[in-house]
């Protein structure tokens, strides 16, 4: 903490940062939908400022529903929300207690991003990537209630990239405007004006422009920070808070390796990936034999210079090119040698050969990372399209694929995995790495995250919906996946742009001696100052194609790896296929429990075999997919309660202790609604623990009971008693953000804490909590839709989601522990309730711990794969149940009914049910002397991933109830929500 | 690398080298005290030598014996040959080094790029490892070790290299061997399965497998015959009646029973006795 503070402190010192400072308030002010979180939240430590911004915003919604004395509460609860923050946040975060300041959370992580060379100002920047990961969650909240923002950014792709270019240009004689020097592909420099404002994206488009490359999503632009690393330049930021005060000058490199060069459209692109390959090669970070490197080096020969021939003096220009690392004359002639092979061969088929040839070299697209295991030994993790390779010197020990990988988090200087348990093993197992700093960290996170987004997410097909109930951690790739962009290439319609291939002999020279970083190149190219080389012509038409394409998008915003997609991927199934199958879980289930016992059917099987097996098994994890979402129920129970005095007059109508009862029973029922909802989520476990076997179990089923009881004389008002299972939309919460704090902050640091952030905080810290999820829970309602719960398809996208994130710690890896906790927690509930009522507190809020039950855990790690299989050593996860009650009453209600017995007159109960929530409406008609009242007890059990919105869910309970009965008032609410977390034994 | 998988299972050279009469002898290897009968594994071998010369019409280079190094037979332990290039290991054995030099004699005299480990930390044995075509896995056994691993390598920069480890005394390919491009044939035993679901998990490529009852069985000579396909040299039905049945699953192939019930006592599988080569022109 006391770093952080430091930190802060040395930012400020900064005299550029002092610049950024003043302005990102007003950015924020203007236009910047992610900022105006943090401006609103001003006094809060910029951190938890979005999430701030947001309950405060949620708030409001609610307060609307919601009755005077209800709302005092919230007020008193807005005034906590900074301690929501930091409950959820780390430690850090609060010691920090850091200025409003300039720092939206996203400066914040674009100074992480850009390390500060101290040694003091490390630490304090690594806090701040910590506290970055909690802030995506929050920021996935923000893009929520932010929607256009959200929608803006995400969609952002080349339209939104180009009409900001166009913007940025016009008002850019206004505004700022500033020259990077971006050193391309073939070592020249190319000067490119830019707002200083300027988003990545603005100049990576121009760069591409200039090179006249549509299939661009392969490449990027990287720069070094202070501490000489080639970062990423991310498209969806200011360029400026990124770089920070390192010059502006960037490399335009290839991100993300084509598996297969020859399924790119172009040959621009296959060109410039042989660039980049040159550079790699030459500088040694893709290693080849000899006979490759004389082959290779043949083609650029063939590429570049053409037919051999025989009159020159081969091995005099030859010697100028670089073909390797260090190369001898004998591999010069070698060269020359297979060179004059080609003969006849056009530059873009030795282009083609050359790319053939070197895609199977064992290191092609790799990006290797330093790190130590958890013994310390060194090694180096290799993120590729396939997954994450494990290297020690040079040989290979592990290899997770991202099927394998159940999430992929940082922690400070810690890299973690997630792995999802193999056939013999029971639980997921965790495996950890010590990076040298937090920001290699974090920047090896980012990479996983892209990586896995890239090359494994088909479509990113979010419909608006989705991405209105999923929330994004703040980073993520924002770019197309390869299957977007290969599907947007198969648009380009275009006569081959003539580009010419300059020789790469002084490039090859320039990067001598320099590992591997595209960076590099820029010291050489500036030294050579070379000129960029005119424009293609470009076809305005196919800029607009691309544009309609840009809209393909992905946001990828899964921190967790979604396996479900991943399954999805594999099955080739779409996503109503999963939904149907969704329909039949149980035989679904079935069909995974047989298919379990079976060894996973190797794909290498396959071959020889076609095993049903295997089907079988990815039909069950689909299934599993498709589960996962219910695993997080969320039972929100609205009791409205209307007294109706039988003469007018009648003041203070005592909600009879048959209210009481009746709420009882509501509850009861309720409780069956939850056992049953539990039962479901106890096979969905089953079926999780199987398929992903995930540790961590967050299940959550918060019940929200709002009882609100309003006696009044002249109209009658009903008092309505919501009782909303905010717990499980708390939970949701919770586990939402915990699952993007888990892609963003879990994995960033938080994620112990973070996952259940709400809930574990209650926990430890009832009081603190107690407020908390007050506020929380009115502040997150926010729609009024009658279903509490969104409609399932709208969940299924979230579904998806937070199968992917959420899922795995939603789930419980027991049924049995989830059973026990909702019990457990149910009859608590229920009586915390009647407590409520009977004390007859005025605005009473009643915080229950929830029991606790705790499951054990295991993690593995391991760092060689051998060790794996040898060593089973088990740690049991360790499940938590949490259950919160939040009553909030009405004072005088209270008072009435403990003294008045009253009469029942009649009593009926209705039980609707839609997909995700059960809606229990218990309608009592009580006759307390001389005055009738009507108690209306709703119950609501809302079930469903984490994706939902519980607050939301809350809050249309409570509206919705208001609109049923107008005459009524709701005089209670109480919110009951049990989780279930799974903590990971490790911190 | 160019044509990397088409080339695999062509070969035009094979290194062998005769058993010694001191082969029958316990060595230090044979701790088991089993019979061998001498003449009969000489025998097999001549065999052995046959089918490769006439089978598959490989040019055999053969190495005479040597007296004081009774498992000089085994040449596949002495050298690991992939394209141009041969390193040359250390056996993990003491008394198996010097059976190292005539074979790299050999094979430097066919022009190959020869690797020598002069690290003397560092073991290898060659039926430690496993070359797939793609990449190559190294069993880390009582005869290989990490070093060793590293250096191939090292010498084998386009592939990658993963470890595999392997207990109780074995060698790698003691329990699989390649029996045709993307077909790795595996043994029922649990450590032979272990190794292959660790061979899974550490590659790109997923591979067949063909399960063998028994371990020895799944020891096989896959080569690719310009003229005859997919060849594969296995065990015979006498050793292993099981097992055998299960190479007749495989389609055009054709399939060439070898006789090997003496060597394979002493851990002499069917790849242990030659050192196979692709060499152009």
């Amino acid at each position: 903490m006391t770093t952080e503070v430091v930190s802060e402190a040395e930012v400020k010192k900064e005299p550029e940062k002092a610049d950024e400072q003043p302005a990102a308030p007003q950015q924020d002010a203007e236009q910047e939908s992610e900022q105006p979180a943090a401006i609103q939240d001003g006094d809060t430590p910029r951190t938890a400022s979005p999430q701030t911004d947001r309950k405060s915003k949620e708030a409001r919604g609610l307060s609307r529903f919601l009755p005077p004395w209800l709302k005092r509460q919230k007020s008193q609860s807005r005034t906590e929300p900074s301690e929501d923050h930091e409950d959820k946040a780390p430690m850090e975060e609060q010691l920090e207690a850091p200025p409003p300041e300039e720092v939206s959370p996203q400066e914040a992580e674009r100074d992480e991003s850009h390390s500060i060379g101290s040694a003091d100002t490390q630490p304090a920047k690594e806090e701040k990537g910590e506290e970055f990961p909690e802030r995506i969650g929050d920021g996935k909240e923000e893009e929520d209630l932010l929607e256009s923002k959200a929608g803006e950014k995400e969609d952002e792709p080349l339209k939104a990239e180009a009409e900001a270019e166009k913007s940025s240009l016009k008002p850019a004689k206004k505004m700022k405007t500033v020259t990077c020097q971006v050193t391309l592909l073939d070592g020249s420099l190319l000067p490119c004006e830019v707002e200083k404002r300027a988003k990545g994206i603005v100049l990576f488009v121009k760069v591409c422009e200039h090179l006249n490359l549509l299939e661009k999503d392969y490449f990027g632009l990287c720069y070094k920070d202070h501490a000489d690393q080639k970062c990423w330049l991310d498209p969806a930021k200011e360029i400026k808070r990124q770089i920070r005060n390192c010059p502006w000058q960037f490399a335009f490199s290839v991100k993300f390796y084509p598996p297969d060069p020859s399924q790119l459209t172009e040959d621009i692109t296959r060109y410039l990936l042989c660039l980049q390959l040159r550079q790699d090669i030459a500088s040694g970070r893709l290693p080849c034999s000899f006979v490759t490197h004389s082959l290779l080096g043949s083609y650029t020969l063939q590429a570049e210079m053409g037919d051999h021939d025989p009159d020159a003096c081969c091995l005099d220009y030859i010697s100028e090119f670089q073909f390797a690392p260090s190369q001898s004359k004998e591999m010069e002639e070698k060269v020359v040698e297979l060179y004059k092979t080609h003969r006849g061969m056009s530059p873009a088929q030795a282009d083609a050969q050359f790319l053939e040839n070197a895609k199977k070299l064992s290191m092609y697209g790799v990006d290797l990372h330093h790190a130590k295991d958890s013994e310390g030994v060194d090694i180096m993790l290799g993120v590729c399209a396939n997954g994450l390779l494990i290297y020690k010197d040079r040989l290979r020990i592990n290899r997770f694929a991202w099927p394998k990988i159940l999430k992929i988090s940082y922690k400070r200087s810690n890299f973690y995995i997630k792995i999802r348990p193999g056939e013999a093993e029971q639980f997921e197992s965790s495996v950890g790495f010590k990076l040298p700093n937090h920001r290699a960290a974090k920047r090896l996170w980012k990479v996983c995250v892209e990586h896995h987004t890239f090359f494994r997410l088909v479509t990113p097909e979010q419909p608006p919906k989705a991405r209105f109930l999923t929330l994004g951690s703040k980073f993520r790739y924002s770019g197309r996946t390869q299957a977007q962009t290969r599907q947007a290439s198969t648009l380009i319609d275009r006569p081959a742009p003539h580009f010419e291939r300059c020789s790469s002999k002084r490039l090859s020279r320039s990067l001598d001696g320099v590992p591997g970083l595209g960076m590099d190149d820029q010291a050489g190219a500036t030294s050579l100052g070379r000129t960029p080389g005119e424009k293609n012509g470009r076809d305005p038409a196919l800029e607009l194609s691309s544009d309609s394409k840009s809209k393909l998008r992905v946001q990828g915003e899964n921190i967790y790896v979604r396996h479900s997609n991943l399954m999805l991927e594999d099955l080739d199934k779409t996503q109503e296929d999963v939904l149907k199958h969704q329909a039949s879980i149980s035989e679904l289930k079935r069909n995974f429990m047989e298919s379990t016992p079976e060894p996973q059917p190797s794909q290498w099987d396959k071959r020889l075999t076609a095993s049903p097996a295997t089907s079988l098994r990815l039909r069950a994890q689909a299934a599993f997919e498709e589960e996962v979402p219910s695993s997080s129920l969320l039972s929100s129970t609205v009791a409205c309660t209307t007294s109706v005095p039988a003469a007018e007059g009648a003041i203070a109508v005592g909600s009879p202790p048959a209210a009481a009862h009746v709420a009882e029973t509501a509850e009861d029922k309720q409780k069956s609604d939850t056992l049953e909802q539990a039962e479901v989520e106890i096979e969905e476990t089953v079926v999780i623990k199987e398929v992903r076997k995930a540790p961590k179990v967050e299940v959550t089923v918060p019940e929200v009971v709002v009882t609100a009881v309003t006696e009044k004389e002249p109209e009658k008002k009903p008092g309505g008693e919501a009782e909303g299972r905010g717990g499980e939309g708390v939970t949701q919460r919770g586990s939402t953000s915990s699952d993007s704090h888990s892609e963003s902050e879990d994995e960033a640091e938080y994620h112990p804490q973070a996952p259940s952030v709400s809930v574990d905080q209650i926990k430890e810290l009832p009081e603190e909590e107690e407020e908390l999820e007050v506020e929380a829970q009115p502040l997150e309602a926010e729609p009024t839709a009658a279903s509490p719960c969104p409609t399932t398809e709208e969940q299924e996208p979230a579904l998806k989601d937070e199968a992917q994130n959420g899922h795995p710690e939603s789930q419980s890896p027991q049924g049995s522990v989830e059973e026990d906790e909702e019990d457990e927690g149910e009859p608590k509930l229920n009586g915390d309730a009647s407590r409520a009522e009977t004390e007859g507190f005025p605005q009473v809020i009643c915080c229950s711990e929830p029991p606790v039950v705790k499951t054990e855990m295991v993690t593995i790690s391991d760092t060689f794969a051998a060790q794996k299989t040898e060593i089973s050593t088990l740690e049991v996860p360790i499940v938590h149940t949490e259950t919160k009650t939040i009553t909030y009453e009405a004072a005088q209600v209270d008072g009435a009914g403990d003294s008045e017995p009253g009469m029942l007159m009649t009593a009926q109960t209705i039980t609707s049910e839609s997909l995700c929530t059960t809606t229990t409406t218990h309608i009592t008609k009580m006759l307390k002397g001389g005055v009738s009242e009507t108690r209306i007890e709703k119950r609501i059990v809302i079930s469903g991933d984490s994706d939902i919105d519980h607050d939301q869910a809350l809050a249309r309970a409570i509206k919705e109830a208001k609109e049923q009965h107008p005459d009524m008032s709701v005089t209670r609410v109480v919110v009951h929500k049990e989780t279930e977390v799974m903590e990971e034994g490790k911190d | 690398m160019a044509g990397l998988m088409e080339d695999f299972g062509n070969f035009t050279h094979a290194v062998v080298r005769a058993i010694p009469d001191s082969f029958a002898n316990e060595d230090s290897r044979r701790k088991k005290t089993v019979e061998v009968d001498l003449a009969k594994a000489q025998r097999e071998h001549e065999l052995y030598i046959e089918v490769l010369r006439h089978q598959l019409g490989l040019r055999v280079l053969e190495l005479p014996a040597d007296e004081s190094l009774p498992d000089c037979a085994f040449v596949e332990d002495a050298a690991v040959v992939c394209g141009d290039t041969a390193l040359i290991t250390r056996p993990g054995s003491d008394i198996r080094r010097k059976e190292t030099e005539a074979v790299k004699m050999v094979l430097k005299e066919m022009n190959l790029n020869i690797v020598e480990i002069d690290d003397e930390s560092a073991t290898l044995d060659g039926m430690d490892v496993l070359f797939t075509g793609r990449e190559f896995f190294v069993g880390l056994s009582e005869r290989t070790n990490q070093r060793g691993a590293e250096i191939l390598a090292d010498t084998f920069k386009d592939y990658a290299v993963s470890v595999v480890p392997v207990q109780n005394g074995r060698h790698l390919k003691s329990f699989c061997s390649m029996g045709g491009p993307d077909l790795i044939i595996i043994g029922s035993s649990e450590q032979a399965q272990r190794a292959l679901k660790i061979m899974k998990q550490m590659s790109d490529h997923r591979y067949d497998k063909l399960t063998v009852p028994d371990d020895a069985a799944a020891n096989c000579i896959y080569v690719h015959l310009p003229d005859k396909g997919h060849t594969l040299l296995h065990c015979t039905p006498e050793e292993f009646p099981e097992s055998a049945k299960v190479f007749e699953r495989l389609k055009d192939y054709l399939l060439i029973p070898v006789s090997n019930a003496e060597k394979v006592k002493v851990d002499g599988a069917l790849t242990c006795c030659s050192v196979l080569i692709h060499k152009k022109v």
